[in-house]
């Protein structure tokens, strides 16, 4: 990366503590907290299908002034250790900034993109349930499917005319949007959302499977593979739209660490309709609550 | 090592008739290690009457830990006479609060606006500072160390672990067991079990051998279901934590404030024959204000 990157990090790092979160789940979030007797479950369910507010709130647990024995990777984990209401009042912080808009100047279409993350974690999490082997935690894959293109969702609110540019050369010249943002900023939005979690002191794990999203994956490192595969496989079955219509080849190790090629593992993933419905209704309310 | 407590009332000061032998006034313990540091836990109301002794030993050193922000942990500090003579010398030890993004400065700052106290911040003649404490980084005074432990309630709340010359003391502060948010049978439960297994190790590994726990134990645990995730313990899950600990002894507080002396010590006997077979050489008592042990 150019000097420049820490100065972008620094700047971006600084605007995402103001970004807006998801509209359903700013809704939901204040419907659920008007009972105090809410369910604590429920909190936690809204806050893991928001790719913001789980980022906020990971960003502030992992951060210098809580030194934990191990770095924070779930919202269960967070209630666990600073309790429901704690966790629940920073959600409210986070709805009190309003609602990231539906539409940007870079044209970009955050309900789909919303769609994309979701259905990537949950086929992330799944891949991992029946090919990993218990080589990595189900749980780790899910928060690096719902956070791996965040870098996106960042340039199209503090970069729109750079990443409009980048998302219409992905588009005319059928190149990977990450190739496209290289050209435009300089940096891809797998770079920006890696060093925004390493800014942040986020696990390297989690760090390392963001930033080589797009690039060399090890093949022995499971979440990687398995964020890698889900990626390629929501893109192929278009549930959302993360701006980057490529599918890339799976590399003869990853077809032999899964025993088969995209098609096959689909076909071994059985019914996956319900993942796409669930990301799609999520999405959906965010429509509702923002028009 | 002298523990004494000053304040074992819970939530909202409770003096009268049938609080007397008890007490009324909310959370303070004094502790004076072998080094002769002056530590206190929480500031609620029982910091007043501390306060008064302490005039007779100017110019004053003493470190302030407070567990959480709640009011009956630190309602009394701004009448914590030592912070207005110059000479003194007071450091406020408390965690960040991740919903303001700011520490113990605040526990003054919001107490000592001009609509509810008469004397404003700046008016503190002694030397004040003010110390953000993180989960297991140890606060060294002397000879004296202090480890802030993170415990569960609803604000965050440090338990204090004190050692000195190989004397120790644990304050939870307000504390509830972990419980699993998930029902069995949903797929969140058993991840969220094995985290909050793991938590509960590690507090008992922190709390391990010490000589005295000074634990939340707000409930009976007839009344508990009615008040779960409030963030307070019942006599039985202190007495439990005691015995998983080894702690030599045990003091109950946070006692509920309309709870009479009479069905304090009702509630605290009929905890302390659950137990009857399992607490060995453990000591259990009810915490007294006024009461001090020398260890």
């Amino acid at each position: 990366m150019t000097e420049t990157s820490a100065e972008l990090t620094k700047k971006l790092s600084a605007a995402v503590e103001k970004m807006p979160a998801f509209p359903k789940s700013v809704q939901r979030i204040l419907e659920l907290t008007r009972d105090s007797n809410c369910e604590p479950k429920e909190l936690v369910m809204v806050i893991e299908k928001d790719p913001v507010m789980t980022m906020k709130l990971l960003r502030i647990l992992n951060s210098a002034y809580y030194s934990f024995p191990q770095k924070i990777t779930s919202v269960n984990q967070s209630v666990v250790y600073l309790g429901i209401n704690t966790v629940k009042n920073m959600a409210l912080s986070f709805a009190a900034m309003g609602v990231l808009p539906a539409s940007n100047a870079a044209g970009f279409d955050v309900q789909r993109y919303l769609i994309h993350s979701l259905a990537t974690a949950s086929l992330a999490r799944t891949l991992c349930q029946k090919f990993g082997g218990g080589a990595a935690d189900p749980t780790d894959c899910y928060i690096a499917g719902l956070l791996h293109d965040f870098g996106k969702v960042v340039f199209a609110q503090f970069m729109p005319e750079e990443f409009r540019q980048a998302l219409a050369m992905s588009a005319e010249q059928s190149i990977p949007l990450h190739v496209a943002e290289q050209n435009v900023i300089g940096a891809d939005h797998s770079i920006v959302g890696a060093m925004l979690v390493e800014k942040w002191q986020f696990p390297k794990s989690l760090t390392d499977t963001i930033r080589f999203h797009h690039g060399d994956i090890s093949t022995e490192n499971m979440v990687q593979c398995c964020l890698f595969v889900a990626n390629q496989i929501s893109k192929k079955l278009t549930i959302g739209d993360g701006g980057n219509h490529v599918v890339a080849e799976l590399s003869p190790q990853l077809v032999s660490r899964f025993g088969g090629d995209i098609d096959d593992i689909i076909a071994r993933l059985g019914d996956v309709s319900k993942i796409a419905e669930e990301a799609e209704s999520v999405a959906q309310g965010s429509q509702e609550a923002s028009a | 090592m002298k523990v004494k407590f000053w304040g074992v009332r819970g939530s909202i000061p409770s003096p009268g008739p049938s609080t007397v032998r008890y007490g009324g006034n909310t959370t303070c313990i004094e502790v004076r290690t072998d080094d002769n540091q002056l530590v206190i836990l929480d500031g609620g109301s029982g910091i007043f009457p501390l306060a008064q002794t302490l005039l007779r030993e100017l110019p004053v050193t003493a470190n302030i830990f407070n567990s959480h922000s709640h009011w009956d942990h630190i309602q009394g500090l701004p009448f914590f006479i030592p912070i207005f003579i110059p000479g003194n010398s007071i450091k406020l030890h408390a965690s960040f609060d991740p919903v303001s993004g700011e520490g113990p400065e605040r526990i003054m700052n919001v107490q000592m606006q001009y609509s509810y106290f008469p004397i404003r911040e700046a008016e503190m003649k002694s030397r004040i500072e003010y110390v953000t404490v993180m989960p297991n980084e140890i606060v060294e005074l002397g000879a004296t160390s202090v480890t802030p432990i993170l415990l569960n309630h609803p604000v965050v709340n440090l338990g204090y672990r004190i050692d000195c010359n190989g004397k120790s003391v644990f304050f939870t502060g307000d504390h509830e067991p972990h419980f699993n948010i998930y029902a069995p049978g949903d797929d969140s439960y058993a991840e969220y079990q094995a985290l909050i297994e793991e938590q509960r190790r590690t507090i008992v590994a922190a709390i391990k051998g010490v000589d005295i726990l000074i634990a939340d134990s707000s409930y009976t645990i007839e009344e508990y279901p009615a008040k779960k995730g409030w963030g307070h313990g019942t006599f039985d899950s202190s007495i439990e934590l005691a015995i998983a600990t080894g702690a030599k002894f045990l003091f109950c507080t946070h006692h509920e404030p309309t709870r009479s002396d009479d069905a304090l010590e009702k509630v605290f006997a009929e905890a302390l024959a659950r137990h009857a077979g399992s607490m060995g050489e453990l000591d259990v008592r009810l915490a007294r204000e006024g009461d001090e042990i020398v260890i």
